[in-house]
């Protein structure tokens, strides 16, 4: 059984704004996430990592308030996210800005519609003022104000993340998530999102919690790195979440499972698969 | 019995429960998003660019296919009964027969069923694909409530408009019976009116009316149902729809015949005819 390594960093003393307290998800007989305890601390940058189908999503999820744990609690500001109000829940969600896997764009509106929307269905601001905010987020992503007329399905997958991106910063939100906001890109295309990730903590001082599978974005945005691992292969009594720590901490980890995955080898999963 | 234990293969009687578990468990469930629906109606209604784009959805544009398919049944009923009502020489009864089964039955059901497999899919498939796409996810993460920006507005679009619909069926159906028995035909266009006017009754029209706007309510629920319950892929996307379809066109019927109980006891109570049927 390998430790959690705990990170040394100076952001420990600093109060989570979200946490997730031996969280357990299950959907159907399914179970995704076992006893899982993760803190996400004020200003930073945390990234999950791990295989496909390990619970990142699903993870990042829960700390959205998006799904509701099978056991455990979720905590916003160390308050139970489960003791707030319909109208609470509400509000504190307007906090988060959600990057989607696949931008997760409204197909039956078109770019302006999409990165109004929070704004139009939770402010009294004005048409004006709405599109002011619309082309000044479209502009912090690289995107003229003529894109706005486009639909989602006529836009490249590049423009479709600088899109949902815009959407997500559109309310000015404290804490922004990006599921795999690389997934599927060019190379050239996954380093503009890396940067305007960057641009977007130095700027707006948000704390941001990332789910990638790229290391390049692991070496380029995480203050801190939780490495998870799929539940069907971890040994019983030993826990899903298998690293905590920097990034450097992650690329020199003793643990084999997060080296071969840190450095892209596949010798042991091969192993695994064929003598399954 | 001990052998199946064992080695785990179901009995019949395994078989049965686990039916009458799975139906259980999928009313109770349909159940909780119709009060779900319920209290989002009881909240904020939905905004007018959020309203009037499914209304015109599902209102504007049924009423060409609705308009068709009314038309044909009107004309098939008239040449169905022509035979049979002139073996009797009651030919000139032809309207009531017609008009009567669209305004009571075939105009509420047909109307109901064009919804169904018109709106009602692509409803399920709509919602579904937004499912599958993490588009539901979203809006909640906008601050959107998606049972009242999605479902809220396709039931009041069903509930409101399907007694329109209704009522287009009814009158182009008359009018195909119309035309196939008077002018072609060669019944007399006096009687056809006048056995008409005769036959149907005003609470004919209304109970017609309001059954569609059961039959309305329960379409959207179930197509919007299905679309929240969509499995993943295309082959999900595809199963909702077919799903929303099956189990509204059901629930149509079986509707209807408890409708057609209620109303008809209603009618014989306030009218005082003949006993209650049930």
């Amino acid at each position: 059984m390998t430790a959690v390594v705990r990170p040394k960093s100076p952001l420990n003393a600093i109060a989570p704004v979200l946490e997730l307290r031996n969280i357990t998800m299950e959907f159907g007989a399914q179970r995704v996430l076992q006893d899982i305890t993760i803190q996400v601390r004020r200003g930073e940058t945390l990234v999950l990592i791990g295989e496909s189908g390990c619970g990142k999503s699903v993870t990042t999820k829960l700390l959205a308030g998006l799904l509701e744990p099978t056991r455990g609690e979720v905590l916003w500001d160390g308050r139970p996210v489960r003791n707030r109000s319909a109208r609470e829940m509400h509000r504190d969600r307007l906090r988060f800005g959600y990057l989607f896997q696949g931008a997760a764009l409204f197909d039956s509106m078109n770019v302006f519609e999409n990165v109004a929307f929070g704004l139009r269905e939770n402010t009294d601001l004005k048409p004006e003022q709405i599109r002011d905010v619309v082309h000044e987020r479209l502009r912090e992503v690289g995107l003229a104000a003529a894109v706005g007329e486009k639909r989602p399905s006529d836009l490249s997958g590049g423009m479709k993340k600088r899109v949902g991106l815009a959407r997500a910063l559109a309310m000015s939100p404290d804490v922004v998530f990006y599921d795999e906001p690389t997934t599927g890109l060019d190379p050239v295309m996954s380093d503009v999102i890396n940067e305007l990730i960057l641009q977007t903590q130095s700027n707006r001082k948000v704390t941001s919690v990332v789910v990638t599978h790229d290391m390049h974005t692991v070496r380029r945005v995480a203050d801190r790195v939780v490495m998870l691992y799929p539940l069907s292969r971890v040994a019983p009594q030993q826990p899903q979440l298998i690293f905590e720590g920097s990034p450097e901490e992650a690329f020199e980890a003793s643990d084999p499972r997060v080296t071969s995955f840190v450095r892209g080898e596949a010798g042991a999963r091969l192993k695994e698969m064929y003598a399954a | 019995m001990s052998a199946s234990l064992t080695t785990g293969d179901p009995t019949p009687i395994h078989t049965i429960g686990r039916l009458v578990v799975n139906f259980i468990i999928a009313v109770g469930d349909l159940t909780r998003f119709l009060f779900q629906t319920m209290g989002g109606l009881v909240g904020q209604m939905p905004r007018s660019r959020v309203l009037w784009p499914v209304m015109y959805e599902v209102g504007v544009r049924s009423v060409p296919v609705i308009a068709v398919t009314g038309l044909f049944i009107g004309m098939v009923l008239a040449v169905q009964s022509y035979d049979t009502l002139r073996m009797y020489r009651l030919e000139s009864r032809i309207g009531s027969v017609i008009n009567v089964s669209l305004v009571k039955e075939l105009g509420p059901v047909l109307a109901a069923t064009m919804l169904a497999g018109r709106v009602g899919c692509a409803m399920a498939a709509e919602i579904g694909t937004m499912r599958v796409t993490e588009q539901i996810d979203a809006l909640k993460a906008l601050g959107a409530d998606p049972i009242s920006y999605l479902v809220v507005p396709r039931f009041l679009a069903c509930f409101w408009l399907i007694p329109a619909l209704t009522l287009v069926a009814d009158g182009v159906g008359m009018l195909g019976g119309w035309v196939v028995s008077v002018q072609i035909l060669g019944v007399s266009d006096h009687f056809f009116w006048l056995y008409s006017q005769q036959f149907i009754t005003a609470f004919d029209v209304v109970s017609g009316v309001m059954k569609s706007m059961f039959f309305g309510a329960a379409i959207s629920i179930i197509a919007c149902h299905r679309g929240f319950h969509c499995g993943n892929g295309a082959e999900g996307v595809g199963k909702a729809a077919t799903d929303s379809f099956v189990f509204s066109f059901i629930a149509i019927l079986a509707l209807d015949l408890a409708l057609v109980l209620i109303l008809n006891n209603i009618y014989r109570l306030l009218w005082a005819v003949g006993i209650p049927v049930i």
